[in-house]
This record gives C-alpha cells, sequence and structure tokens, in this order.
C-alpha cells in the first residue's frame, strides 16, 4: 500500500512535470504577447513592451524561461524558502494571490455539480436498471442521450436568459391558476406511476396518489406564502426528520427488525432535540460551529441508535449516525431557506442573479452570505450537472445490469433474500466500483467544463484566469490554472486506483 | 495447431483457426480436421457470419436508424443546399451576401402550409441569409468532426495497438505519454493548440484536434490487445512463425473492430461539441471560415431580440450530435451484445 502510493506518486510527478512542459510550451507559441499593441503608438507603447518582457522574462529563450518558471513553482514546493508567487502574469503582478481569490468560487461551482450529478446520476441509474426496458427506462436513456449532445454554452445562454428571467419574475409574485397547479400534480402523477410500475392498478394508485399529494402540496405551500418567506418550520422539521429516519431504515435495514427502526427514529429525536438546542447557535455561525455541531449529534445519535438497538446494535448505530448528519444537512437548508427574504430584498427582488459567482459589498449573516453563493450557483450548476448527469446515469445503469447478470445475485434470491437485501447489499456496492474511475474523470472534464460555464456567466475563476492567459499568450495565468487542473486529475486517478483495491478485494495494489 | 506442411499453409490455417474460435466457440470442430458432417454443421455455423450478426443487430435498433437517417438528412440539406467546393447547389443565396433586412430579418420558414419563403432561417444583423450561413457553419462542423474522428481513431488505434501487442517499455513508454496528455483536460489542450492553428483555417485545426483527442482509444485499443494477445488463436500464429505485423493486422486487429468503431463514433460527437465549443470561446474557427460555434458566438448578443440567430446553429449542433450518439449506441449494441441481452 505504502509502496504503491509512493511509486504512484513519483511516477505522477514526472507525469505533471512532462505535461507542464508541453502546455508552456504550446502556450507561448500559440501567438504574439504584444498583439494588442499592434495598433497603438507613441512612447507608452515602448513602455508597455519593456515592462511586460521585465515581467514575462521574454528577453530569455523559451527554454530557459520554462526553468525559470519551474523553479518559480519549486519555491513553492520547498518550504521556508523565498516566497511562492508561481511567477508573474504580464503586467508584473504574482499569480498566487490571483490563484487562490479565482480557486474558490470555481472549486465550489465543480464539486456541487460533481455531487450533485453524482447522487442523482446514480439513483436515477440503478432505478432504469431495476426497470429495464420500462417506459421510464426508455425515457431516461433518451433524455440522457440528449444531454450527451447539448453544447454546453448553448444550454448555459439558454438557462440564463429564459429560466434566470422567468423564474424571478415568478418569484417576486408566486402565483399559479388551479388549471396549472392541476397540471403538475398530473405531471407528478405520471411521473411517479412510470418511475414505480407495476400492473395497471398499481400504476393507476401511484398516479391518483402521487397527483393528488402534489397539487395539494403545492396548494398549501402558495397558500401559506412559503416561496416568499421559505423555510421548514418546527413542525416541519419533526415531521422531515422522521421521513429521513423511515428512508433511511427502508433502504438500508428493512422493516423487518422492528429495533432497528427504533434506533432510527430514537436516532431522529436525537437530531431534532439538537436542533432545538442549536438554534440560539446557530443565527450567526460559522462553518467550525455548523461541522461540530453536526459530527456531536451524529456521534449522541449513534451512541442511543446503538443502545436502543438491543441486538442490532452495530446496524442500528450506523444508521443512526447516518440519520443524524442527513438531518443536519436539513436544517443548513432550512436556515439557509430563512435568510431567503432578506437576501432577495437586499437583491432588489430579483433573487437569481445571472451573472458573476456572489454578489459585490454584500454584508449579511453567515446565512445570507451563503444563500448568496447558493443563489449564485444555481443556473451553473444546474448546466454542469445536467452534463455530468447523463454520464453517471448511463454508466450506472450498465454497470447495475452486468452486476444483476451475475451467479451471485442468482444465488442470493435463490435461498431467499429479500429483494431491497440482493439490490442494496449485493448489487449495488458492486455496481459502484466501476463508478469510482468514472469519478476520477469526471471530476477533471468538469474542470474543463467549468471553463465555458464561467465565460457564460461572468464568473471571476479560474476558467477566466485560463482564456484570458490564452488570449494574452501569457503563461504565468494559464499554467497556475494547469497546476490546479492537472494536479487534481493525477491525484484523482490515484484515489480511485486505492479505492479500487479497497471496494474490490480481488485486486491488489503493487 | 495440427497441419505443419509449408509455412503458406500454416498462416492460412491459423487464419482459419481463429475465426472459427471465434464464431462457434467449439474447440473441437476447430482444432480437428474435420468430417464431411462436421463441414456441414460449420457451414450452418457460418452461414450467419460474425459480419451478418452485428449487421442484423445494428439494424434492429430503431434508434440508430433513426440516428442513420437525420445525420443523412443534415448531410444531404448542408452540401446540396448551397453546394461544396465550387459546386452550385439549390439554394439560391449565398452565405456572405450583404442584403437589406426583410420584416426584422425574422424567419419565414412556415410549416404548415409548408413554405421556405425568402430567408427560411431569417437573417443576422447585417442582413446575411441565416439559412445559407447555417449550412455553411454546418458543413465545416462535419467536415471538422469527421477528421477529429479519422485522427483520432489512426493514432489512438496504432499507439495502442503497439502498446499492447509488444508490452515492455515500448508499452510504458507509450502509455506515459497518453497520461501526460490525458492529465491535461481537453478543452484546456484543445485551447492552447487551436490558438497556433485555428489561423491557418479548418483543416490544420481538424487535424490537431484529432492529436490531441485520440488518448481515450488509445487506452481501450490496449486493454483489447492486452487481452488478445494472449488468445490461443495468437499463440498459435506465434507458433507457426507469422510475423508481429501479420498476427497484428490479420489476427488481433479483426478483433477489436467493435471497440474503434464505437469509440471512433463517439469521438465524433464530442467533437463536434468541442469544436463549437473552441469557437464559442473565440479560439476556434476564424472568419472568413464559420461554424455552428461560430454563429452563436457571433449572435451571442442577440439572443433577446433575435433568438433566431442563436436556436438554428444550436438545434443543428444537437441534431448531428444526437445522431452520432445514437449510432455509436447501435453500433455498441451490435458489436457488444452482452448488455442488451440481460433480462431478469
Amino acid at each position: 500500500m505504502f509502496y504503491f502510493i509512493a511509486k504512484r506518486s513519483v511516477i505522477s510527478f514526472f507525469i505533471m512535470l512532462a505535461a507542464t512542459t508541453l502546455m508552456y510550451f504550446l502556450t507561448i507559441s500559440s501567438g504574439d504577447p504584444f498583439e494588442d499593441l499592434g495598433e497603438t503608438n507613441g512612447p507608452e507603447k515602448a513602455a508597455t513592451i519593456a515592462a511586460r518582457t521585465e515581467a514575462m522574462n521574454l528577453d530569455v529563450p523559451p527554454i530557459p524561461r520554462y526553468f525559470l518558471w519551474l523553479q518559480d513553482v519549486g519555491h513553492c514546493l520547498v518550504p521556508g524558502g523565498i516566497s511562492c508567487t508561481l511567477g508573474q502574469d504580464r503586467t508584473g503582478a504574482a499569480v498566487l494571490p490571483q490563484l487562490e481569490n479565482a480557486m474558490g468560487s470555481t472549486l465550489r461551482l465543480v464539486v456541487v455539480a460533481t455531487v450533485l450529478a453524482l447522487i442523482l446520476g446514480v439513483v436515477v441509474g440503478i432505478v432504469t436498471a431495476i426497470r429495464q426496458y420500462s417506459v421510464f427506462d426508455y425515457s431516461v436513456t433518451f433524455l440522457s442521450f440528449l444531454l450527451f449532445s447539448l453544447p454546453l454554452f448553448w444550454l448555459s445562454t439558454l438557462l440564463k436568459q429564459y429560466m434566470a428571467i422567468d423564474l424571478n419574475t415568478w418569484l417576486a409574485n408566486p402565483q399559479f391558476s388551479y388549471l396549472t397547479i392541476a397540471l403538475i400534480g398530473v405531471i407528478a402523477g405520471v411521473v411517479w406511476a412510470v418511475v414505480v410500475g407495476g400492473d395497471r392498478r398499481r400504476r393507476l394508485m401511484v398516479f391518483g396518489v402521487a397527483a393528488v399529494a402534489t397539487a395539494l402540496a403545492l396548494y398549501l405551500l402558495l397558500v401559506t406564502g412559503w416561496f416568499t418567506k421559505p423555510g421548514f418550520g418546527l413542525l416541519g422539521m419533526l415531521v422531515s426528520a422522521a421521513g429521513v429516519a423511515v428512508l433511511w431504515t427502508a433502504l438500508l435495514a428493512g422493516f423487518r427488525r422492528r429495533r432497528v427502526l427504533h434506533a432510527a427514529l430514537a436516532a431522529a429525536a436525537v437530531s431534532f432535540i439538537g436542533y432545538l438546542v442549536s438554534i440560539p447557535l446557530l443565527e450567526n455561525p460559522n462553518w467550525f460551529i455548523v461541522l461540530a455541531l453536526v459530527v456531536v449529534t451524529a456521534v449522541v445519535a449513534y451512541l442511543v441508535a446503538g443502545v436502543v438497538g438491543g441486538p442490532f446494535r452495530a446496524q442500528a448505530a450506523k444508521i443512526g449516525a447516518v440519520i443524524a448528519v442527513s438531518v443536519g444537512l436539513l436544517i443548513v437548508v432550512d436556515r439557509l431557506l430563512q435568510a431567503y427574504p432578506t437576501l432577495s430584498a437586499k437583491a432588489g427582488g430579483r433573487p437569481i442573479p445571472t451573472t458573476g459567482s456572489q454578489s459585490a459589498n454584500l454584508a449579511g449573516t453567515f446565512w445570507e452570505i451563503n444563500l448568496d453563493f447558493a443563489l449564485h450557483l444555481i443556473l451553473p450548476t444546474i448546466a454542469l450537472t445536467l452534463i455530468s448527469f447523463a454520464t453517471y446515469t448511463r454508466y450506472t445503469r450498465a454497470s447495475q445490469l452486468d452486476v444483476m447478470n451475475q451467479d451471485y445475485i442468482r444465488t442470493a434470491r435463490a435461498k431467499g433474500l429479500s429483494e431491497r437485501t440482493v439490490l442494496v447489499k449485493h448489487a449495488f456496492r458492486n455496481a459502484m466500483i466501476p463508478i469510482t474511475t468514472l469519478m476520477a474523470f469526471d471530476f477533471a472534464g468538469v474542470l474543463g467544463g467549468a471553463v465555458i460555464t464561467e465565460q457564460v456567466f461572468g464568473w471571476n475563476g479560474m476558467g477566466k484566469m485560463f482564456v484570458d492567459g490564452i488570449d494574452h499568450v501569457d503563461p504565468g495565468p494559464v499554467m497556475a490554472f494547469f497546476l490546479v487542473v492537472g494536479t487534481a486529475a493525477v491525484l484523482f486517478n490515484m484515489l480511485a486506483d486505492i479505492a479500487y483495491a479497497f471496494l474490490d478485494p480481488r485486486i491488489t495494489l503493487s | 495447431m495440427t497441419r505443419n506442411d509449408s509455412p503458406r499453409d500454416d498462416s492460412r490455417a491459423s487464419v482459419e483457426l481463429s475465426e472459427m474460435t471465434l464464431q462457434s466457440q467449439d474447440t473441437d470442430i476447430a482444432t480437428a480436421t474435420p468430417t464431411r458432417e462436421q463441414t456441414d454443421r460449420i457451414r450452418t455455423t457460418e452461414a450467419k457470419s460474425q459480419g451478418r450478426l452485428i449487421r442484423e443487430r445494428f439494424f434492429r435498433h430503431k434508434g440508430a436508424l433513426a440516428g442513420i437517417a437525420l445525420l443523412a438528412l443534415i448531410f444531404l440539406l448542408a452540401f446540396t443546399s448551397i453546394g461544396f467546393a465550387g459546386i452550385p447547389g439549390w439554394w439560391n443565396k449565398d452565405y456572405d451576401v450583404l442584403a437589406d433586412r426583410f420584416n426584422e430579418g425574422r424567419p419565414t420558414l412556415t410549416l404548415w402550409p409548408f413554405s421556405l419563403g425568402e430567408h427560411p432561417f431569417g437573417q443576422d444583423v447585417l442582413g446575411r441569409d441565416y439559412f445559407a450561413l447555417t449550412m455553411r457553419g454546418t458543413q465545416t462542423s462535419l467536415i471538422i468532426a469527421f477528421i477529429v474522428g479519422l485522427v483520432a481513431m489512426v493514432i489512438g488505434t496504432t499507439v495502442g495497438a503497439i502498446a499492447g501487442y509488444f508490452r515492455g517499455w515500448t508499452e510504458a513508454f507509450l502509455m506515459r505519454i497518453t497520461d501526460v496528455v490525458i492529465t491535461i483536460p481537453t478543452v484546456v489542450i484543445a485551447a492552447a493548440v487551436a490558438g497556433i492553428v485555428a489561423k491557418h483555417g479548418i483543416i490544420p485545426f481538424a487535424l490537431f484536434l484529432g492529436a490531441v483527442t485520440w488518448t481515450g482509444l488509445a487506452r481501450l485499443v490496449r486493454g483489447e490487445f492486452l487481452s488478445l494477445r494472449e488468445k490461443e488463436f495468437v499463440e498459435s500464429a506465434k507458433s507457426v512463425g507469422a510475423s508481429s505485423a501479420r498476427i497484428i493486422f490479420r489476427h488481433i486487429l479483426p478483433n477489436t473492430v467493435g471497440v474503434i468503431i464505437v469509440s471512433t463514433t463517439l469521438a465524433i460527437s464530442s467533437a463536434i461539441l468541442l469544436e463549437t465549443a473552441l469557437s464559442y470561446l473565440g479560439l476556434g474557427v476564424t472568419a472568413p471560415d464559420t461554424s455552428l460555434g461560430k454563429a452563436i458566438n457571433d449572435n451571442r448578443s442577440a439572443l433577446t431580440v433575435r433568438p433566431w440567430l442563436f436556436l438554428w446553429p444550436g438545434a443543428f449542433i444537437i441534431g448531428i450530435a444526437l445522431a452520432v450518439n445514437f449510432i455509436g449506441d447501435g453500433l455498441r449494441d451490435a458489436f457488444d451484445p452482452k448488455q442488451t441481452r440481460v433480462k431478469q
């Protein structure tokens, strides 16, 4: 294991070295760094040329220039040496501070998009595999092909132009006619009926229940003015916590063991009490406090669920911790939603922004600032998520089908295990193994895609740094961007290999 | 492995062997000298050759057929309407002729009753006929995508085949190069390369894009070669003294055609998206050429007032990519029926 990591790190280092060389020479030969000065004249031109030559070391031949850049990077690797700048851009400013500024927003976008696409893609992929050759399967297949074929920049521009504007207008006065509510209910009913499937009677029943429930919920939300003042409220939080407990139990343990269900409900109660206790703390916290609260709740829930679980202590305790973390996530969402009315007022009633990664000079609480981040993320995240979602769905479906056809699944069914156990414990776990590799590749791909999304949505992230750098034939920012992206790609590939060995004991690292 | 008279016969025998093991999956028939009854049995299996099975599976795939129809339609429309390489087409307007704008440049296409009108896709800000412009862009994008696919296929197959067959330091060297190129995201390396070559026209641009997008195919082909080179028919070919080139081209490569064709198809669809994305960033096709991505980039500020300038090229990009993706899916099912056969 240690030998494997050491060996891979050394190889990765040399691959990165070669890749930076390639990238550096491609960048400096991609144009003329003085091209934008072509039209101007006079003493400023000579001064700019002199300044740029100085900043970009243009008086040094290309190969030694590359080594000068490498030396700047080396300063960052050697601790306690000369200050780390990652070189200079063409105006002579150090690159590292710019990179630090740009990295935050880009990573936020990429991580959120990857996580969302992964969760959605895996869930939908599994369902399509279980319900193979159903209407749902065919619809999702067609949808993923459509998403595969969508140009990212085109989708982003459309989202920005139509969805943002319409959504903002609607949010200013959130009303639907009865007809619209009924229509949304019918659509929801059809979707659920198609997803759940079964014979005609069952489908009709699912359709009816889902349609009525959706229409009713929407009606209540509109009447109570939820869309202008969103949030769960105390009762909503209690119901959600119980719902989360039942859902996780259904997925991970099934209801045959009553003690586990009781333990899960106890964990939900612990989380809810934790919520009540921490209300004053959560008025204006920071990420450290939030994280600490979640961890403490998870530990308490783990212990309590373990005690209640009795003979099934280990299983119950794990489910308890999972429930506590899920409820913690719900609480964060709830607090963010509660910050919406004040933030919306600060944004002049047009809360969904179409440009930038954050509002300039926004003063507010922790929740307001983070909700502001989240609202800025909505459109670019939808665009990036939709594209990766297609990949994850297709691969998960293929992988799950592959596993479902294995002999050990037939054995599991033959020995009378419940369908839930077969699907979750025997099939799902093994189907996820190839997805780890996909994730490693996809993360780097999404980082590349962020270049385009940032351009459309006017973000000042790493993508802009890169595109501007290429435009100006300025290797400093381009290489800084590449260092981050390349390191991420190499690192994620290595992590995927290690994860592979953990998940599949037949594979040994050497 | 039985007959050992002359080198020429040997190689033929090994070819036969390899085909039989692949098709009939019946090693008894393949290794023993066939008796009359057995030859009949072989004939019945050979009556449906591998190629024919693949064709049958492919033509059962409705999505793939729809994809072929759509792609053919787009090809015909793009190349016959405004003509190509000096040959005039049936459309009477040119994409670079400025004219007065008719009705604010709105599209005159009506579906019922069907009529193209004066400017079916409208006119751009300068009054150029947008139908002709979109067709020109479609031609460029199609040409680029197919060249990229072809180049990626040739380089990827060559690298993957050599690495997978010869192993050792050759493999280490080639695969490390692949790793280096794969480390750089496609958009990033393509953007850097595009700056150098895009101004020299679309063909060099396409060649260079192909030269940076072959890595996925190389890895897949190498994987196939690694497993195929251990198969008995390769061993038998080696034992009768076939040269490396012969084994690669006659024995292994035909068995990797499925992987190569499918990946090339998918490479073409991603090349369409890559080219349009680069042109959109201003790093791809430059004037006087035009492409679908460049058309969208030129008109991006016009979306609010003239949405058709934005929607038509987009629709063609999606149409091409969707058609190619469906064809690729059909080919995958045809070459590798494992995934479709699964039923609970």
